[in-house]
C-alpha cells in the first residue's frame, strides 16, 4: 500500500463518501490496513529472533520490573525478562494457533455441513442436531471444562477449541449448499454421472465459498482472542513459553507496573483489529448486498 | 401457535437430556486424573487410600452406572458435592450465581442503552462522523481481549487516576446488606442502606463497563443494520409521502421492526455475559460463578465443573427458548 493510498483512505474515513469510486476506496482502505497489519505481524513471527538483541527467556531478577527505557523500550518483567522480546516471540504462538484452530475446525465444519447438505435424510437430521447440540454450550466455558480435563498444554487447549469451533461453520456450510443443491448445474453434474464426492468438494463447495471465507477472516482474531483467554486463565501454554494471554496474567495485579500487561494486550488488540478490518472489507468484496449499507 | 410452542418444549426438553450425557461424557472419559489433582502426590502414592477415596467418590463404578446416578441426582436437584470446596455444588452456585446476575444484568443494560441509540443514530446518519464513531467504537469493543481491557479499566481508574474503587463488590471493610436476593443493589436498597446502595454502585462501574464492550458492539452493529434493511422498505416510502415527520417514522414504525433482530441478539447476548464474567471477574476480584468456574477447571473439580457446565448450558437453553417464544409473538409468520 502506497502513501498516497493511505493517505486517500485516511481522507475517505474523514468525509462523508459522495461518488461510488470514493465510497470503494475507502472500503479497500479498510482491507488494506487490516492485511497491513497482519503482513507486519506475520513478518515479526518468522524474523523475531533477528528482530531483538535479547532472549525471551533470559531470567534477569537484578533489572526485575523496570519501565520502558532506552534500553529496555518496553520495561521488563517480574522476571526480568524484556518484555518486548517476549511480545515479539508471543506473535508465532498467536499466529499459529490461530491459524489451526479456524483452519482445521473450519475445514471439519464445512466437510460436514456440506456432506449433511448433500446427502439430506437421517444423516443429515443426526449431523445437524449433534451441531445443535455442541452450539447450546456457551464456547468458552466448554473449551475451560475439556482443556482442564485435558491438561495444561497449548496442544490440548487447541483440541479444545476445535471441539467447540466446527459448528458453526458447519451451519453455516449447511445452509449454503442446501442453496447450491437445488441449482441446476449439480442436477447436470449428477445426469452426467459424476460420484456425488465430486460434485460436493469440486462443484458445490467452490461455488457456496465465499461467506465461508468471510468467516474464516473474522473468526481468526475470534479464535487468537480465544486462545489468549485460555491462556490468560493458566490454560493455553506451560511456562515461560512466551504468549500475549499469559503475559497480561503475568502482569494483572501489578497495577503500578502497567507496562507487563499492557503491552501485550495491545499487540492481541492490533492482531485482531487488523483481522477484523480485512474481513470487513473481505465481506465488503464478496457480498454486494452488505457493500450497499 | 401452540403446536408451535409444544415442539419447542419438546426440542428443548431433549437437547437438555443430551446436554446431560454431554457433560458427563467430558467429565468422565478426558484423560485427567481427579485424583492426582485432588490428593497431591504423595497422598495419590499411598494405593489404598486412594482406592477408599475412589469409592467415596463412586470413581469406581462402571460409567454407565455413574451416569445413571448423576440423572437420578439431578431430577432431585442434586449437582453432587464439591471435591474442593466438601459443599454441595448447588449450595455453591446459588451463593455464587448473584454476584454474577447483577454484573452481567448492569453490563447488558449498559450495552442496550448505549448501544440501541448508537446503532439507530448510525444508520440514520449514514457515513457521517456519528456511523464512523459508531463503527470504530464497536470494531475495538469487539476486538480488545475482555481480560486485558479489565485490566487496563483498573490500572488506570484505579491504579492511576484512583477515582474508581478497587476489586471486589464492596470495600474490604464494609458489612454485605442482609441477603435478601443476593444482589448487592436490590438488598442494600430494601435494608434502606443508601451507603452501602452507594459503594456496592461504585464497585459495579467498571466491571460492567468492561463487561459491556464486546456486547456494545455487537448490538451497535446489529441495530445499524436492521435499521438500515428497515429504513429502505416500501413501507417507509409511504409514511413518507402521506406526510409523516421523520421522527415518527424512525420511533413509530422503524424501530419497531429493527428491534427484532436485537431481540434474539440480545437474548444471545446476555447468555454469553452471565459466560463472558469468567475473565472479567478473574481480574476484578468479583465473588461470581465465572471465577468459581475457573476455580474448578483449575482444581480439576470434576463435580463442581459439570454442575456449572449443565446450569449454564440449561441457562442458555431457557434463554433461546424464550428467544423463539418472543419471536413467534413479534412476529407471528414464524409459528405457522
Amino acid at each position: 500500500m502506497t502513501a498516497f493510498d493511505q493517505a486517500s483512505a485516511t481522507l475517505a474515513a474523514l468525509a462523508p463518501a459522495r461518488s461510488k469510486g470514493q465510497r470503494w476506496r475507502r472500503r479497500y482502505g479498510i482491507a488494506a490496513i487490516g492485511a497491513a497489519i497482519i503482513l507486519v505481524w506475520v513478518l515479526i513471527a518468522i524474523l523475531c529472533s533477528y528482530l531483538t538483541p535479547y532472549s525471551p527467556d533470559t531470567v534477569d531478577v537484578s533489572i526485575r520490573l523496570r519501565p520502558p527505557s532506552a534500553t529496555h523500550w518496553l520495561g521488563t518483567d517480574e522476571l526480568g525478562r524484556d518484555v518486548l522480546t517476549r511480545l515479539l516471540y508471543g506473535s508465532r504462538i498467536s499466529l499459529f494457533t490461530g491459524l489451526v484452530v479456524v483452519l482445521l475446525g473450519g475445514a471439519f465444519g464445512t466437510l460436514v455441513g456440506g456432506a449433511a447438505a448433500f446427502m439430506r435424510g437421517r444423516g443429515e437430521e443426526l449431523i445437524m442436531r449433534l451441531t445443535d447440540l455442541v452450539l447450546c454450550f456457551p464456547p468458552i466455558i466448554l473449551a475451560l471444562a475439556i482443556a482442564a480435563a485435558l491438561g495444561i498444554g497449548t496442544r490440548n487447549t487447541i483440541i479444545a477449541m476445535l471441539v467447540v469451533w466446527w459448528p458453526k461453520f458447519a451451519r453455516l456450510a449447511h445452509s449454503l449448499v442446501l442453496v447450491q443443491r437445488s441449482q441446476e448445474y449439480v442436477e447436470a453434474a449428477v445426469v452426467v454421472g459424476l460420484k456425488p464426492a465430486r460434485i460436493l468438494l469440486r462443484h458445490i463447495i467452490p461455488n457456496a465459498v465465499g461467506p465461508l471465507i468471510v468467516l474464516v477472516t473474522l473468526d481468526l482474531g475470534n479464535a487468537i482472542i480465544t486462545f489468549a483467554g485460555l491462556s490468560f486463565l493458566g490454560l493455553g501454554v506451560v511456562p515461560p513459553t512466551p504468549e500475549w494471554g499469559s503475559m497480561v496474567a503475568e502482569g494483572r495485579e501489578l497495577v503500578e507496573q502497567w507496562w507487563v500487561a499492557a503491552f501485550p494486550g495491545f499487540a492481541i488488540l492490533s492482531v485482531v483489529l487488523g483481522f477484523n478490518f480485512l474481513g470487513d472489507g473481505v465481506r465488503d468484496w464478496l457480498d454486494p448486498k452488505a457493500r450497499q449499507r | 401457535m401452540p403446536r408451535y410452542i409444544v415442539s419447542r418444549l419438546v426440542a428443548t426438553a431433549l437437547m437438555a437430556l443430551l446436554a446431560t450425557l454431554v457433560i458427563f461424557l467430558i467429565a468422565n472419559m478426558v484423560p485427567g486424573d481427579p485424583v492426582l489433582a485432588q490428593l497431591g502426590d504423595v497422598a495419590a502414592s499411598n494405593k489404598a487410600f486412594v482406592a477408599e477415596w475412589r469409592a467415596k467418590w463412586g470413581l469406581d463404578l462402571p460409567l454407565w452406572e455413574r451416569y445413571l446416578i448423576f440423572l437420578k441426582g439431578l431430577l432431585h436437584g442434586d449437582l453432587g458435592v464439591s471435591i474442593a470446596s466438601q459443599r454441595p455444588v448447588l449450595e455453591d452456585i446459588g451463593q455464587y450465581a448473584p454476584a454474577t446476575i447483577e454484573l452481567a444484568t448492569v453490563g447488558f443494560l449498559l450495552s442496550l442503552l448505549l448501544g440501541v441509540p448508537l446503532g439507530m443514530l448510525a444508520a440514520i446518519k449514514r457515513d457521517s462522523w456519528v456511523d464512523h464513531v459508531a463503527r470504530a467504537v464497536s470494531l475495538v469493543g469487539v476486538s480488545s481481549p475482555t481480560f486485558w481491557l479489565a485490566f487496563i479499566m483498573l490500572a488506570l481508574f484505579y491504579g492511576g487516576l484512583q477515582i474508581a474503587p478497587g476489586p471486589g463488590r464492596l470495600d474490604p471493610i464494609a458489612f454485605s446488606p442482609p441477603t435478601v436476593t443476593g444482589l448487592f443493589l436490590v438488598d442494600s436498597l430494601l435494608a434502606g442502606d443508601l451507603e452501602s446502595f452507594r459503594d456496592a454502585a461504585a464497585h459495579l462501574v467498571l466491571p460492567s463497563i468492561v463487561l459491556a464492550a464486546a456486547t456494545l458492539g455487537l448490538i451497535t452493529r446489529t441495530t445499524r443494520a436492521s435499521m438500515l434493511d428497515n429504513l429502505h422498505q416500501d413501507y417507509v416510502r409511504v409514511a413518507r409521502a402521506k406526510g409523516l415527520r421523520e421522527g415518527r417514522i424512525v420511533n413509530g414504525h422503524v424501530l419497531p421492526n429493527a428491534l427484532i433482530p436485537i431481540v434474539t441478539l440480545g437474548g444471545l447476548a446476555y447468555a454469553n455475559l452471565l459466560t463472558g464474567a469468567v475473565m472479567t471477574e478473574t481480574v476484578f476480584s468479583w465473588p461470581g460463578l465465572g471465577r468459581y468456574t475457573f476455580r474448578s477447571a483449575e482444581a480439576l473439580d470434576f463435580p463442581a465443573i459439570m454442575g456449572i457446565t449443565l446450569v449454564v448450558a440449561l441457562t442458555y437453553l431457557l434463554i433461546n427458548l424464550v428467544i423463539d417464544l418472543s419471536y413467534a409473538l413479534l412476529d407471528p409468520r414464524v409459528a405457522r
